[in-house]
């Protein structure tokens, strides 16, 4: 009885905090579908706004160099952070500390004071643009491929690594046969990081990209005096929808791995 | 093998080099010149003036508001995050990983679109209105006020704050609870006992996600406040597009970091030691 009434409760109170959580989302798609430009009267059904997005240039472009900059930042910081982990992680105890340190600053330090300072520093060698931004995304992004990567190094048997190097492996062939496929959970949830990071950051972007280009966030910041142009209503509605599937496919794979390997843990027993 | 050829083998923290040239070259630099630009004024001369701009009257105010703003919204998403985490996991959705992919889900909305739904739910004419004067209840007037902006970061915050709680206590070995229980432990004594010490690295790390961005956001406070409440952020934004006080603006800024830096500081020294305590 009083496990029912547990049940009970613990159902109604993850429902509320789901309401609280999809009740704007729930707005947006509804004003995806709504054919008024008015935000507060509904004017009927309509998929309008969805046929004028893909016509809208601006916002396609808007769309386009928000992906470019989360996918090249993400790669580049890849490439810089994981020889970065596996370097920090052979140091000293001293040096792994003062590593570790940085890297938590940007981190810790709040959006608005790392946009300001990298755009009072990119101002004195660099027109504010793509490339600004993008050197900005890669630094606030290579901290999270780092903090990612670390624990499966720490985890992981560097013997192996060390006997085959000993056995006459070069580093390269060394590294990509042992090391890499023990970090590859590890790089890769550090770049899923690190794009979606790139893909939702509004802040520095903001401060560091100058007047010319516009990423969807700061597009949409621009129009909110004016009115948001609902075709971005559509926009987010379809971004939402992919990322439901891929991430419903991801769960249902990562799932059914899981009972599997369940099974054969039981099947060996 | 010999000492000296493993040492040869090991010789890996120079991969490290283009990392620290990075972190040099765009974190270090940075720094250096929003610290320069913070201790001198217009022409170049050196001043205190810009970090003790922030006892102004105005800004001072801003800075307080950020600070309540920040602590409330703290303490709420902890007071939310909690029952929610063991909502959770009495109802068996822990591990599954659905429960996790229905709290990130929201996060992947663009978040200024979100808190632009957040205005239209809120506002004098808006849903939430509409749907209290169906139920017979009188309109709240929460638009442009403070608890608006506070529904905003809570709504924005809350994942960061679930997240880490949730995996704390999902990883606690279900036979210390039950251990617990054998040993006559009621329901609220195992979560004051056993549960909630073993979630305080989660926690710490959530105050630390939830905190900083409150307090400094400017967005969900220029959005929901209406333009007239102003945190420390929205004052910092201004001094940079609208004022063109670049000195003031970094002045003002090396504050906010100094502070936030010695208020985690305390939090994430605690939270490391926890862990190293934990791994030796």
């Amino acid at each position: 009885m009083v496990r029912k009434l547990k049940k009970a409760l613990s159902g109604i109170y993850v429902t509320l905090i789901g309401i609280l959580l999809y009740a704007p989302i729930l707005v947006l798609i509804i004003l995806s579908f709504n054919d008024s430009r008015s935000r507060v009267t509904w004017g009927g059904f309509t998929l309008d706004w969805y046929a004028r997005l893909f016509a809208n240039s601006q916002i396609m472009d808007a769309l386009w160099t928000t992906v470019l900059l989360a996918l090249g930042s993400a790669v580049i910081s890849v490439l810089i952070g994981v020889p970065g982990a596996i370097g920090i992680h052979a140091m000293s105890r001293r040096g792994y500390r003062a590593f570790m340190l940085l890297t938590n600053i940007p981190m810790l330090n709040a959006d608005i004071v790392t946009g300001i300072a990298l755009m009072l520093w990119f101002v004195h060698f660099l027109p504010l643009g793509f490339g600004s931004v993008l050197l900005a995304h890669i630094t606030f992004n290579i901290p999270y491929v780092i903090l990612s990567v670390m624990p499966r190094l720490q985890t992981m048997n560097i013997s192996v690594y060390e006997a085959t190097r000993d056995l006459g492996a070069g580093p390269v062939y060394s590294f990509f046969k042992v090391l890499l496929p023990q970090m590859a959970g590890g790089i890769l949830s550090g770049f899923f990081m690190a794009f979606t990071m790139s893909m939702d950051d509004f802040v520095i972007t903001y401060f560091t990209k100058g007047a010319g280009i516009n990423t969807l966030s700061t597009m949409i910041y621009g129009q909110i005096r004016k009115g948001i142009k609902p075709e971005l209503y559509a926009l987010s509605t379809l971004i939402f929808i992919i990322v439901l599937i891929i991430l419903t496919v991801f769960q249902f794979v990562s799932g059914r791995r899981e009972r599997n390997k369940t099974y054969k843990e039981r099947y060996n027993e | 093998m010999s000492e000296c050829r493993l040492k040869k083998i090991n010789r890996r923290s120079f991969l490290a080099s283009p990392y620290a040239l990075w972190i040099v070259g765009f974190t270090i630099l940075p720094l250096i010149i929003i610290f320069k630009y913070a201790l001198t004024d217009g022409a170049g001369a050196f001043t205190w003036d810009n970090l003790l701009s922030i006892f102004s009257d105005v800004h001072i105010k801003a800075f307080w508001f950020s600070i309540e703003i920040a602590a409330g919204c703290t303490i709420i998403c902890i007071l939310l995050a909690y029952p929610m985490v063991l909502a959770m996991k009495n109802l068996g959705l822990g591990r599954k990983g659905l429960s996790m992919f229905v709290i990130i889900l929201p996060m992947w909305m663009n978040f200024i679109l979100r808190i632009l739904a957040w205005q239209m739910i809120l506002s004098n004419n808006g849903i939430l209105n509409f749907l209290l004067g169906k139920l017979g209840m009188g309109p709240v007037a929460i638009a442009n006020t403070p608890a608006a902006i506070m529904v905003g970061v809570v709504y924005d915050y809350l994942p960061y704050m679930i997240l880490p709680i949730f995996n704390a206590i999902m990883d606690i070995d279900e036979d210390l609870i039950e251990a617990a229980r054998d040993l006559g432990a009621g329901g609220f004594t195992v979560f004051r006992r056993v549960i909630f010490p073993l979630s305080v690295p989660g926690l710490l790390s959530g105050i630390v996600m939830v905190f900083v961005p409150s307090m400094t956001s400017f967005v969900v406070s220029d959005i929901l406040g209406g333009g007239k409440l102003q945190l420390i952020g929205n004052v910092i934004e201004q001094e940079f597009t609208v004022g063109y006080n670049w000195n003031v603006g970094s002045g003002l800024s090396v504050t906010l970091m100094i502070f936030v830096l010695i208020s985690m500081m305390f939090t994430v020294k605690q939270k490391s030691e926890g862990k190293e305590s934990v791994i030796w």
